[in-house]
């Protein structure tokens, strides 16, 4: 039998191979081997699924069966029963955690259901390191089609397709490909933006891991368009995998002659190269991530000029985000019309979220524009953890803001998202729940913004160093009302007054949760309390006598051994040794240990 | 190897697209046939899997790419083994039984192509879609 039956689908990135799936591939083949089914039965490693938080994932090809947290140990169960006998190992299936039920068939679970798959349409679907299988489904087709179109014509389709950047910004990539294009120059460039920085954030290493030639395909032909034959992948050294995998797309690109010169046969020559970056948040920023390129400081500089006049090395230069690319080539092969009947009035097409946080499916979705905040958190998201309150999402990580459940129904696209305070970002979108401090919050985004800050100028530099001191201050029992008032004009000091989108933004996550979670603040300021018990010098935990049996549970749990008492007596925290870590909380059975 | 044109992109498509149209994409199912071989042990023993070979084999050389072959488990008719199910859209299941390479390959060019019935390898054809 040479025949090749069934494909194994086991995801190959980043997280599930931290998960054990490389081993799980080993174990696979070799088995097959041992039954003497290598021949009609194909491993294929592939990009991101998406859902990451039930990896190692397999998908099962005809049969489309999606088997999740698969180990190595269970590579023998799934080609015994599945592969030779055709019955599904049961206990691999997905259970959907709100009705608790069992799904066989990808198709069938709430995860993919409400999604719309653009600019992962890929992902998971073919091998990313080999060339074949990105032209088996239509690739490099939209390239050939754009190099006999003339230019004017080909800008006009995305223009009229309505993409808008998906690093954050939003600007309408026609527009900026136009700008860029009608600017004169002997040479051009065009730049990919993969300096991907927000905290939690990771929809372009997986698009760049799962689909690398879709971002190959999309620069040749925005390099058609505004006249660059030169193209640099900006990408931090901190995505071995998504470097690797391009690395191979590149050479495979230039086998095929879809790199290099006289592409098609049109006269158009294009070539890309890749450039590492250090992995700093401020090189996300187009000025800064062109000086990096440069060799020089990773630094911003005032625009105008714009780098569609003056950009890499003084030439008119484009610089466009990961999965803003990964969305050019099924623009042309759609048409424009398709994709602007996707979405919002002003936000077209799809976007991709990297769920994180408290939320039971932890993973990478792409929803259309318009697509709820519920639906993306209770229906996608299949819900908060263990059933606990859901309080905030944060949206555009350390530049964004957090979300409440007064605005969970808001139709989510560029414009709306501003309007509630926050921003689209990148796309990261961390859930959280009772659980979470908001003023901890707050700290941690800005400790991340203080620590990235560049330094060049005066307010980013000091103003967010000094924000997060009285923050510090607030968290650990010190804070004042005079803290409060200042914490909020130094906010709006800096974003008045910083010279990036770095420092004009870094204030939001405080601005926002100080008016959605001001009595936050003031119990903690006030009242010296934080009722999530997050901020731990201000978590005073304590057994509540009446309660307490004198099980000796806690005691026992207590890493510091700070709880005193004999058995069947009420035991006693003491507060001077108590690191307020909430084993003892969790460890009582009778609800008598109270929790800050 | 090196593409030039439209049409070297084309036919590499096309041979590429033989090593992968068994993945379903999402698109509608509606006009899938399926092809469901039965592989239990004593499916196995009667020689299924090249029933199941023959059955690739045969839809490749006919070029057919709307067609689903699935291996499943026992149907019960281990006195007619190998088993073959055919869905065929708009139509009642029909399973085929003793089916071998010669059956297989008639299945595909006569029943699935022409929807001619093969009445001798008929097992049963009155009941609900599996």
């Amino acid at each position: 039998m040479a025949k090749i039956r069934t494909h194994l689908m086991v995801c190959g990135g980043t997280g599930c191979i931290s998960s054990g799936a490389d081993t799980l591939i080993t174990e696979l083949e070799n088995i097959l081997v041992q039954k003497g089914y290598d021949k009609e039965v194909k491993v294929v490693k592939t990009g991101c699924f998406g859902f990451c938080g039930q990896g190692p994932i397999v998908k099962v090809h005809p049969d489309n069966v999606f088997y999740v947290q698969v180990q190595a140990s269970d590579a023998k169960d799934i080609i015994e029963e599945h592969v030779i006998k055709g019955r599904h190992v049961d206990r691999l299936l997905y259970v959907e955690p709100i009705e608790n039920l069992k799904m066989d068939l990808h198709r069938d679970m709430p995860f993919y259901k409400k999604q719309l798959r653009i600019a992962l349409r890929n992902c998971g679907m073919i091998d990313p390191e080999n060339i074949s299988e990105y032209i088996a489904f239509r690739g490099y087709e939209a390239l050939a089609n754009v190099l006999s179109m003339p230019r004017e014509d080909a800008v006009k389709v995305v223009k009229d397709s309505g993409l808008r950047g998906r690093g954050g910004g939003g600007f309408s990539t026609g527009m900026k490909w136009e700008l860029t294009m009608r600017s004169p120059g002997d040479q051009k460039y065009i730049i990919c933006n993969a300096d991907e920085g927000d905290p939690g954030a990771f929809m372009d290493r997986s698009i760049l891991e799962g689909d690398p030639h879709s971002v190959l395909e999309a620069m040749a032909i925005g390099g058609y368009i505004i006249g660059a034959t030169k193209g640099i992948i900006y990408i931090r050294a901190e995505y071995p995998l998504a470097i690797h995998r391009l690395e191979v797309a590149i050479g495979q690109a230039r086998e095929f002659g879809l790199l290099g010169k006289d592409l098609f046969g049109s006269g158009f020559d294009f070539d890309i190269e890749i450039k590492l970056g250090a992995g700093a948040f401020v090189c996300g920023e187009e000025t800064a991530l062109i000086h990096s390129v440069e060799g020089k400081r990773g630094e911003p500089t005032k625009k105008p000029p714009f780098p569609s006049e003056a950009g890499y090395l003084n030439k008119p230069t484009c610089v466009n985000n990961v999965e803003t690319y990964a969305n050019i080539a099924p623009i042309f092969l759609n048409g424009a019309e398709w994709f602007s009947s996707i979405g919002t009035e002003k936000s077209k097409g799809t976007k991709v979220f990297a769920l994180a946080g408290k939320v039971n499916n932890v993973g990478l979705v792409e929803v259309p524009m318009g697509t709820t905040l519920r639906e993306i958190i209770y229906e996608i998201g299949g819900g908060i953890q263990n059933g606990k309150a859901f309080k905030a999402v944060q949206t555009g990580g350390p530049s964004g803001g957090v979300i409440t459940t007064a605005d969970l129904d808001t139709p989510i696209d560029y414009d709306s998202l501003k309007a509630i305070g926050s921003m689209m970002g990148s796309g990261g979108m961390i859930v959280m729940d009772e659980d979470n401090c908001m003023v901890d919050i707050a700290k941690f985004y800005l400790d991340f913004t203080k620590d990235e800050s560049c330094g060049k100028c005066t307010p980013c530099r000091v103003g967010t160093k000094r924000m997060l001191e009285i923050l510090e201050r607030i968290t650990e029992g010190h804070g004042t009302a005079e803290d409060l008032d200042n914490l909020q004009a130094l906010a709006y000091m800096i974003k008045d007054s910083a010279l990036c989108g770095l420092g004009q933004t870094a204030p939001n996550p405080v601005l926002s949760t100080m008016k959605y979670f001001r009595e936050e603040y003031e119990n903690h300021v006030f009242n010296k309390r934080c009722a999530t018990g997050s901020c731990k010098a201000l978590a005073k935990y304590s057994i509540i006598a009446d309660k307490c049996i004198g099980c000796t549970a806690c005691a026992r749990v207590c890493p510091v051994n700070c709880i005193s008492g004999k058995v069947k007596e009420v035991h006693v925290i003491d507060q001077e040794k108590c690191i307020s870590c909430g084993a003892c909380f969790n460890a009582c059975k009778f609800s008598a240990v109270l929790k800050p | 190897m090196a593409i030039k044109s439209l049409e070297d992109l084309k036919r590499i498509r096309e041979e590429s697209q033989k090593k992968v149209n068994l993945r379903e994409t999402g698109e509608s199912t509606d006009d899938i046939v399926e092809l469901m071989v039965g592989m239990a042990t004593c499916g196995i023993a009667a020689g299924a899997r090249e029933t199941l070979s023959a059955l690739l084999d045969e839809t490749e050389k006919q070029g057919l790419t709307n067609i689903r072959i699935v291996q499943v488990g026992c149907l019960g008719y281990c006195h007619s083994e190998p088993t073959v199910q055919v869905n065929l859209p708009g139509h009642e299941p029909i399973i085929f039984g003793k089916v071998d390479d010669k059956r297989a390959r008639e299945i595909v060019t006569r029943y699935v192509l022409h929807n001619e019935m093969l009445e001798d390898s008929v097992v049963i054809n009155t009941f609900v879609k599996a």
